[in-house]
């Protein structure tokens, strides 16, 4: 058990140490790629962390995750685009339609189980993705262009690549960082609880789907920051970021990393995006390699990396 | 009025389209417990296959029945390699592993047909317009897929609910290890059950494929459709998913073809012209969340155990 905590932390220190000495390497070499790149994984890396905390802890298996990417990111970009430039605003905003959204979902949601949930969070993905393809106004199936991203006065130039970069890190930090907190709160452990044994629970006295409730609005308001800065940071918008597709990207990092650990899904999300951007240099076929390659860590990687260090380190 | 008869009928051809692909993945739903995602792959590869047996064999209805044996051959070795390891997982590592082989599929098809669509072009007897009744005209292809379409949904009702067969399936879908202890082969049934799967999925998208064309990603939308279809209509139910299917053909085509005029009586006609067809995209899902908030377990659920 020692053991596996020690390669598990080393791992995870690493990890940290690296991103938060990235820009120092990238203005060292001169490779702004490597920022951009990586700003991108942090920003995934946390709307994964998001989705772990409703299917890896409250065993919540939304398939409509993505939804919160896109919403975040319209919220950003329609007000920018009738001329509401300050951050102090679109984000509010952006995390105030994210949670009534969620809060809507998972209201109607959260009556089926299984297979059931699985379907019906990606049908209203799926309605919210049609809705902002409906937005002629602000693009429609086309896109919206963001001419100018978020203003936060003097504290903060979203603009600045490091700055940028350093702001998406935070954010995950303390999204990883309050998901450790609910975890180990009274509240977590409830959730915990009604994943491993619903019944029980109840009879206790705890109402199940209020609980479970909370945890999805806090997981959709989450993604739906991580929405806002994907949508700065690529300053664009489109109906394809909530496409049932990129939920299921979502779900792969969960999975890949390890699902129900703090760390997996950071983890996941930099391995899936890397070897995505890897295979994608050796070859235009990358989906080739990545589709099987899925197969098999399903098939042999339970618990996904995390798992399997954890794995290792023991025997 | 004209114009009514003819929606009604593409609702009904679009219902009968859907009502195949659904079938296979309730079937392999129902009785395998599997998730598979890659149904939508199995829909496109049919298309694709026909279309290039068509052009090879310069015949259509050779070349369609050459798709349907690869898409049948595709589907067992595709259950034989990877799925069949898959049974008794968890659904998630279903929806994942499935999803792995959606990626695959695409670029496979990229890889070898090329990133541009290509075109099923139908032979002339298929192209005449037909009367069907004084006055009303209807294209001969849309009606020969509802005529196919109604023949393969009453020849499954009569393999799964007369034969031997069908009673080993059914016999599977309650319980595998009774089954298996009772002599029957379960691997070389399940086999069978998603290779018939498969070719209903193929079917239905080289009869599309003439309509629409064939292209990469055309099964993922229809995908999600078929399976809001299954859950709506129960999971494991064919008559379920029949009927679902019928539903939601019929749903979503009467709403795009009279939503944007119904709109218009209201809005302004541009404000109508572009809420209307995300609407009426949107009509299906709100569907199936009113379904399953009401019925939780779907309109039919089959009943199992």
């Amino acid at each position: 058990m020692i053991a596996s905590l020690n390669a598990r932390t080393a791992l995870v220190a690493l990890v940290a140490a690296g991103l938060l000495l990235l820009p120092l390497y990238s203005s060292i070499t001169g490779n702004i790629f490597v920022l951009t790149l990586f700003t991108r994984i942090v920003i995934f890396a946390l709307a994964a962390a998001s989705l772990n905390l409703i299917m890896g802890y409250g065993g919540m298996m939304s398939f409509g995750h993505a939804a919160y990417l896109g919403i975040g990111g319209y919220a950003v970009g329609i007000l920018a685009n009738e001329g509401i430039g300050s951050g102090f605003i679109q984000w509010p905003v952006a995390l105030l339609v994210s949670a009534l959204f969620a809060l809507a979902v998972g209201a109607l949601s959260l009556r089926t189980r299984g297979v059931y949930f699985i379907m019906i969070t990606l049908a209203f993905a799926q309605m919210a993705y049609y809705i902002v393809s409906g937005l002629a106004r602000y693009g429609g199936d086309d896109g919206l262009t963001i001419y100018k991203r978020s203003d936060f006065g003097g504290l903060i130039n979203l603009s600045s690549r490091v700055q940028f970069y350093y702001l998406c890190l935070a954010c995950l930090f303390g999204g990883v960082y309050l998901i450790w907190r609910i975890v180990n709160s009274r509240f977590g452990l409830v959730v915990q609880g009604l994943r491993s044994n619903e019944a029980r629970m109840q009879a206790i006295g705890f109402p199940a789907n209020r609980y479970r409730l909370v945890c999805f609005v806090i997981a959709g308001t989450m993604c739906g920051l991580a929405g806002a800065l994907l949508a700065n940071n690529t300053d664009f918008v489109s109906p394809a970021v909530m496409y049932w597709t990129r939920s299921g990207d979502l779900m792969v990092m969960v999975i890949l990393g390890g699902m129900g650990s703090l760390f997996g899904p950071v983890i996941g999300a930099i391995v899936y995006l890397l070897l995505e951007e890897a295979l994608s240099q050796v070859t235009e076929y990358w989906a080739l390699i990545m589709g099987p390659l899925l197969l098999l860590i399903v098939l042999f990687g339970r618990g996904g990396i995390v798992g399997l260090l954890g794995r290792l380190s023991r025997g | 009025m004209l114009l009514v008869v003819e929606q009604f009928l593409n609702g009904l051809q679009f219902g009968l389209l859907l009502f195949l692909l659904a079938a296979g993945l309730t079937l392999v739903f129902g009785i395998m417990d599997l998730v598979n995602l890659a149904h939508g792959s199995l829909y496109m590869m049919g298309a694709y296959f026909a279309a290039t047996f068509v052009a090879w064999t310069g015949n259509f209805l050779i070349g369609v029945l050459l798709a349907l044996g690869a898409t049948l051959l595709l589907g067992i070795v595709l259950e034989f390699v990877a799925l069949r390891h898959l049974y008794g997982r968890d659904h998630l590592d279903h929806v994942l592993a499935t999803f792995g082989l959606i990626l695959f599929f695409n670029d496979a098809v990229r890889l070898i047909w090329g990133p541009a669509g290509l075109a099923l072009p139908l032979p002339a007897w298929l192209t005449v317009p037909i009367q069907i009744v004084p006055g009303v005209f209807y294209p001969a292809y849309r009606l020969a897929i509802i005529v196919v379409a109604l023949a393969v949904a009453l020849m499954l009702y009569i393999v799964v609910m007369r034969t031997r067969i069908g009673m080993l399936i059914r016999a599977g879908a309650s319980n595998r290890e009774m089954i298996g202890a009772l002599g029957i082969n379960i691997k070389l049934l399940y086999t069978l059950v998603f290779g018939l799967g498969a070719a209903l999925a193929g079917l239905a998208g080289m009869m599309q494929a003439p309509i629409l064309t064939v292209q990469i990603g055309m099964g993922e939308n229809i995908l999600i459709l078929a399976f809001v279809i299954i859950v709506i209509g129960g999971i494991g139910s064919i008559r379920g998913a029949f009927l679902a299917a019928i539903f939601v053909g019929m749903i979503d085509t009467l709403g795009r073809a009279f939503l944007p005029d119904l709109l218009r009586q209201i809005l302004s006609s541009t404000a109508a012209s572009t809420a209307a067809p995300a609407l009426s995209s949107m009509l299906i899902y709100l569907l199936m969340a009113i379904v399953l908030v009401v019925r939780p377990e779907g309109l039919f659920p089959a009943s199992r155990r």
